[in-house]
């Protein structure tokens, strides 16, 4: 009997000491998520064990490259033809249409001449290639093989030939992550190309999916319309697409309408992609000027100053 | 010496593999189907070698699962350690269930594991997830018996290899 005490007295102390073990490794994680969710640790941690981690994305990766370019060399000829046929097709198109916004550029770069602006139209991009991987079916996000040391950075935009696919939310020195437009946590800024009417698109979670929580129940916008990119925010540069309305429904409030958008962008389908490199110019108020000199006599200088440049 | 060598490589060989599985694309209608291959892992080492297994191990190993997903960092681990937790707290029950009953008990662990990851994603201000979150328990479920067949086969020839 007393032995089966006994047993049972350590069986209890051992559950106890496993218990404050598994409270101080509770306690511990939990630190360690809201210093990460306040500060962002994790992407240093990431990068500092980025030799580890950037060759375990190659190798999880070699499955389907394998798989793809199987695909590739078995495809037969016909259908290499016609795709090539088509590309062709698509060329000559897209020629003719960068022959008639060369032309468009060159006005406008003669139209802001006159007007004395500064801004460049030329878009910096870089190609870069999805490797595929996926650490996490509910987030909107995936891996591509350009890092800091292809110089790409937080914030950039990121384009596939037939609109935008999401931007760069994090970066090792050779792969970087991008967070698709489709993604629950993302949002950008669009306007409805028919009527210029502003709206935002939110990531729906669903990869096929983007909605439109907030549009006024009076606001001119149909099935089948377009939207662009409208460049507000700063972080998307304006006049790309973004997806295609699909359907339009009264919210259950009664006050907005939801749309849905189907997203332009191949964004289950892209292998290459297009990582924009000059960040757009910022949209906004300019910034408040510093007044130089002390305070009473500075503007009076300036505004004699600005008389004199006008008289001139 | 030779022996435990091998056997530690294949035990952390099969947890790198797993690693892999968590990181490997699957068609998009599949995807949410895609186990915590981990915790299954995890599962049949704390089963069947409860010495390797505590859970200092399954934070190290969460952290690292927290590195490659990029998501917040001590997400995996607590989950892990969870997990880990109530497999050794009835480790000698789980050991002498029947599969079904263990299969059974692997998709309740894993619910519990969703319940977990929800309420840490709904606290750092995410959104709620769509309805197919709840469905890779069941491929859980559905995997357990393969994986744990798998490996316990791979062990036995590798010690009868070695004796």
């Amino acid at each position: 009997m007393t032995i089966a005490r006994n047993d049972k007295a350590v069986l209890f102390a051992a559950d106890a000491a496993n218990a404050l073990r598994l409270i101080g490794y509770l306690a511990l994680a939990i630190i360690l998520m809201v210093i990460d969710h306040r500060g962002g640790y994790l992407s240093r941690l990431r990068w500092g064990l980025s030799t580890v981690i950037e060759p375990m994305y190659r190798i999880a990766a070699m499955p389907s490259q394998l798989a793809r370019d199987a695909r590739m060399s078995l495809a037969d000829r016909s259908r290499l033809t016609e795709e090539n046929a088509q590309l062709r097709r698509d060329l000559l198109l897209a020629q003719a249409r960068l022959d008639r916004v060369n032309l468009l550029r060159n006005q406008n770069r003669h139209l802001k001449q006159l007007l004395d602006a500064q801004r460049s139209l030329g878009l910096g991009v870089q190609l870069a290639r999805i490797i595929d991987v996926n650490p996490d079916p509910f987030r909107q996000r995936v891996t591509v093989d350009a890092g800091s040391n292809q110089n790409v950075h937080v914030g950039q935009a990121v384009l596939d030939a037939q609109g935008v696919m999401g931007q760069v939310v994090d970066t090792l020195p050779n792969t970087s992550t991008v967070m698709l437009i489709t993604d629950a946590a993302h949002a950008i800024p669009v306007v409805v190309d028919r009527t210029g009417m502003r709206a935002i698109a939110h990531g729906s979670g669903q990869i096929d999916t983007l909605k439109l929580p907030n549009v006024p129940i009076s606001a001119d916008i149909k099935v089948g319309d377009k939207l662009m990119t409208s460049g507000l925010g700063g972080h998307f540069p304006a006049g790309f697409p973004v997806g295609i309305v699909g359907s339009i429904q009264t919210a259950a409030d009664g006050m907005f309408v939801v749309a849905t958008a189907t997203p332009s962008a191949a964004l289950d389908r892209s292998v290459e992609v297009l990582i924009l490199h000059e960040l757009p110019d910022p949209v906004g108020p300019p910034a408040p000027a510093i007044p130089l000199g002390p305070p009473g006599n500075a503007p009076e200088p300036a505004i004699a100053v600005q008389g004199a440049g006008e008289r001139q | 010496m030779n022996r435990t060598r091998a056997a530690n490589v294949f035990f952390w060989g099969s947890i790198g593999l797993c690693y892999l599985l968590q990181l490997m694309p699957l068609p998009h209608a599949l995807l949410a189907f895609k186990p915590f291959w981990l915790a299954l892992v995890l599962l049949y080492w704390a089963l069947e070698s409860p010495d390797r297994v505590g859970l200092g191990l399954a934070f190290a190993l969460g952290l690292f699962g927290d590195a490659l997903a990029g998501g917040l960092l001590g997400e995996h681990a607590l989950r892990l350690c969870v997990f880990c937790f109530i497999v050794l707290r009835f480790r000698s029950r789980l050991r002498f269930f029947p599969m079904w009953q263990q299969a059974l008990a692997v998709f309740a662990l894993l619910l519990n594991d969703r319940i977990l990851l929800l309420m840490i994603r709904a606290s750092a201000g995410e959104p709620l997830p769509p309805l197919e979150f709840w469905w890779a328990p069941i491929a859980g479920m559905v995997a357990w018996p393969w994986v744990f067949l798998l490996l316990d086969d791979l062990r036995s020839r590798l010690r009868a290899h070695e004796s």
